[in-house]
């Protein structure tokens, strides 16, 4: 499994460019479905056809990053946020355009607290002497994404965009082992989550499943003086509750519950008091779809450090393989 | 129809009329919700221009055009609501209690006149004078709750003959024509678009055409939504007045965009991640015409784009926008060529749009195994 995220995690997908991460999934799992097709929106839909329920699985491709929105005369970016990322942990790290060019996020040394670090108090430096040699590689409206390979260290990985690569890598590693049933199952690999889950939405409407799934990462809360959350890592895929977008349907959460119990998947009950998922769009969408997620706990989140336990990932293809039997 | 004949005003000047029907435009009030005077005099316009049109359950304006080609169908879409005020209360002095529509600040308020409802009542947003003011409110902010309209009436009872509470209130200031080419009128967010729209509709295309003049965009992109979804189309852009700041004393990174740098191209602002091939196509189109452009910097405001391209089973969509330098205030200033330009750059995206669209078809599918 790790060699999927590895794979996944590796190739530039920031919001509304997802089309590279698209393509390394094509390559995955096209042997496995029947049908692969994108929309307008970009969502890669890779289907399994059934005569059953159609169980739609959405994970999502895109990842945050910066947007340049001025070079000045001497070279350096200025940049807005796509997705939200967080000043001060973009402070100093290493970003990577789609070609490969990468700079540095700094900040005007003139600020005195670092709460005052906003998007437009820094810059992103590729080292260019002018405009004229920066623009020779990079262009306004380019997107950057935080650099740094994937580490696996025992049952641990640390990487960028495991959100939500690590949904992604679920579905093709639970598309490869084709689950034996007559349900119908989209596999969703959604567009455009992290500015506002807009993709989920779009391919809600053209697939009008029975029911939904996303398929996403969710804090911990077992951090030194953390937040109070009940989720650990390493606790086993979480099945989610609520948070600001979505209240999972009964009953798929019961379903969900009573996979994990009768075929002995360790699982926890996730409460999350913010942030949201492709579950938020997909419920209110087409006369209303019983939704409900899967989580991969995650520490760490939106950083170039993201942290997951790879069992939790291998019990979240069994808890997915249980659901969509049914 | 050859591309020449589509352009027909490629390297002349804005085509006839354009500007004084642009002046007509911001002289009519058409406040979020209230868009009935702005979409009545586009009716007249639009009429003999298209194959159909109609008004929906919100109050769009949506004008089909059909092409001579094979069914694509492209929306373009402009919206006819501005901001302003409305009337909440009527106090027993007569004076007028008001609500903000859309985003406004409370400085731009003060000393303004303005105008209500369909009989357009004048008045003004009065404060009190700075020989009575004292030190600490000289030099704090107003505060709205300090602010009310006064419509000259000398009690609750006249102000009642004249104006009622939910009325609309639209900033009463006339377009003028001043400096080089510029332009000073209210609410030329957006119906600088509007007014492209109406000239884009003089021509046919080789796809359908949906124009839609949608209502409520001011106050969360809500005409549109409806608009797209009974639209449908696989394509959509959106012609808009944006935002500029290009003055002294802004770093070259917070200026959105500039006046005269031609019409501005959206990538990404807080409602829309633009379609990065119909961003590119529209880029390229404007560089071989050679047409002055410019990307939108800031990842601000939002567009009706940001509904349009949710909407369905998701649409294509960009925005294109003339740069306009104080918007969401009385009088906004826009600069003739970005205008002119825009509907240029608009025309060549039409012409070129059925090869850009059939390429896309094209290129869909086709990755590697890698299994």
């Amino acid at each position: 499994m790790f060699d999927t995220i590895s794979g996944l995690v590796s190739t530039f997908g920031p919001s509304g460019c997802e089309n590279k991460v698209a393509e390394v999934i094509t390559g995955m799992i096209r042997k496995h479905v029947d049908e692969v097709r994108t929309d307008a929106m970009g969502n890669l839909i890779a289907v399994k056809h059934g005569r059953g329920k159609k169980i739609m699985l959405a994970a999502h491709m895109d990842e945050i990053g910066l947007i340049v929105t001025t070079i000045d005369e001497k070279g350096f970016l200025r940049f807005g946020t796509v997705g939200g990322v967080s000043p001060v942990i973009a402070l100093g790290q290493r970003v990577v355009f789609e070609n490969g060019t990468t700079g540095v996020v700094w900040y005007e040394e003139s600020m005195e607290n670092m709460k005052d670090a906003r998007p437009d108090k820094m810059y992103i430096d590729v080292g260019a002497k002018s405009r004229e040699e920066a623009m020779k590689s990079v262009n306004i409206g380019d997107m950057a994404v935080f650099a740094g390979s994937p580490v696996k260290q025992g049952e641990i990985v640390i990487s960028k965009a495991l959100d939500d690569r690590i949904g992604c890598a679920v579905l093709v590693e639970l598309a490869r082992k084709c689950p034996e049933t007559d349900n119908e199952i989209y596999y969703v690999f959604t567009t455009q989550e992290e500015v506002g889950l807009r993709g989920a939405r779009t391919a809600a409407y053209s697939i009008r499943p029975d029911m939904a799934l996303a398929v996403d990462v969710t804090r911990t809360g077992d951090t030194p003086k953390g937040r109070y959350l009940s989720v650990e890592l390493g606790g086993g895929p979480a099945v989610k509750i609520k948070d600001n977008s979505v209240i999972a349907h009964p009953a798929i959460r019961e379903r969900l519950i009573n996979c994990a119990r009768e075929n002995g998947i360790p699982y926890q009950l996730e409460v999350l008091d913010r942030g949201g998922t492709d579950a938020g769009s997909i419920h209110i969408t087409a006369g209303g779809i019983p939704s409900g997620c899967v989580s991969i706990p995650s520490r760490f989140i939106h950083s170039p450090a993201e942290m997951i336990n790879l069992r939790d990932a291998e019990n979240a293809v069994k808890l997915l393989e249980a659901f969509v039997k049914i | 129809m050859n591309r020449q004949d589509m352009i027909g005003t490629a390297g002349g000047d804005c085509p006839e009329g354009l500007i004084e029907t642009l002046k007509k435009l911001t002289t009519l009030d058409g406040v979020s919700g209230d868009e009935k005077p702005v979409r009545d005099y586009i009716i007249e316009i639009i009429k003999g221009r298209v194959d159909s049109w109609h008004v929906d359950n919100m109050g769009n304006l949506i004008a089909f055009k059909k092409g001579t080609g094979a069914g694509r169908k492209v929306m373009l879409a402009a919206h006819m609501d501005e901001v302003g005020l409305l009337v909440t209360g009527i106090n027993d002095n007569g004076l007028l209690k008001f609500k903000a529509v859309g985003g406004i600040e409370t400085r731009v308020l003060v000393g303004k006149r303005v105008r209500i409802g369909r009989d357009r009542v004048p008045g003004i947003i009065g404060y009190k004078p700075i020989h009575l003011q004292d030190a600490s409110e000289r030099k704090s902010s107003v505060k709205k709750s300090a602010l009310a309209i006064d419509i000259g009436a000398k009690d609750r009872e006249q102000a009642e003959e004249w104006v009622s509470v939910g009325d609309t209130v639209a900033f009463d200031y006339d377009p003028v024509e001043f400096g080089d080419r510029k332009i000073m009128a209210k609410a030329l967010d957006d119906r600088s678009g509007c007014a492209i729209l109406t000239e884009l509709l003089k021509n046919r295309y080789p796809f359908d055409l949906y124009g839609c003049f949608t209502v409520q965009e001011e106050i969360g992109l809500k005409g549109a939504k409806a608009a797209a979804y009974a639209v449908a189309p696989d394509l959509a852009i959106v012609l808009e007045g944006t935002t500029c700041y290009d003055l002294t004393g802004t770093d070259e990174h917070m200026m959105s965009t500039r006046l005269g740098g031609g019409p501005a191209v959206t990538v990404m602002d807080r409602s829309v991640i633009s379609d990065r091939g119909l961003f590119r196509f529209i880029a390229d189109t404007a560089e071989n015409g050679g047409i002055p452009w410019q990307i939108k910097r800031t990842v601000s405001g939002g567009t009706d784009a940001g509904r349009i391209q949710v909407s369905g089973s998701g649409v294509k969509v960009c925005t294109i926008a003339v740069p306009c330098r104080y918007i969401h205030t009385p009088v906004s200033v826009m600069d003739k060529s970005d205008f002119f330009n825009t509907l240029r750059l608009a025309q060549e995206v039409l012409a070129g749009l059925p090869e850009w669209l059939e390429k896309c078809g094209r290129e869909a599918g086709s990755a590697p195994d890698n299994d």
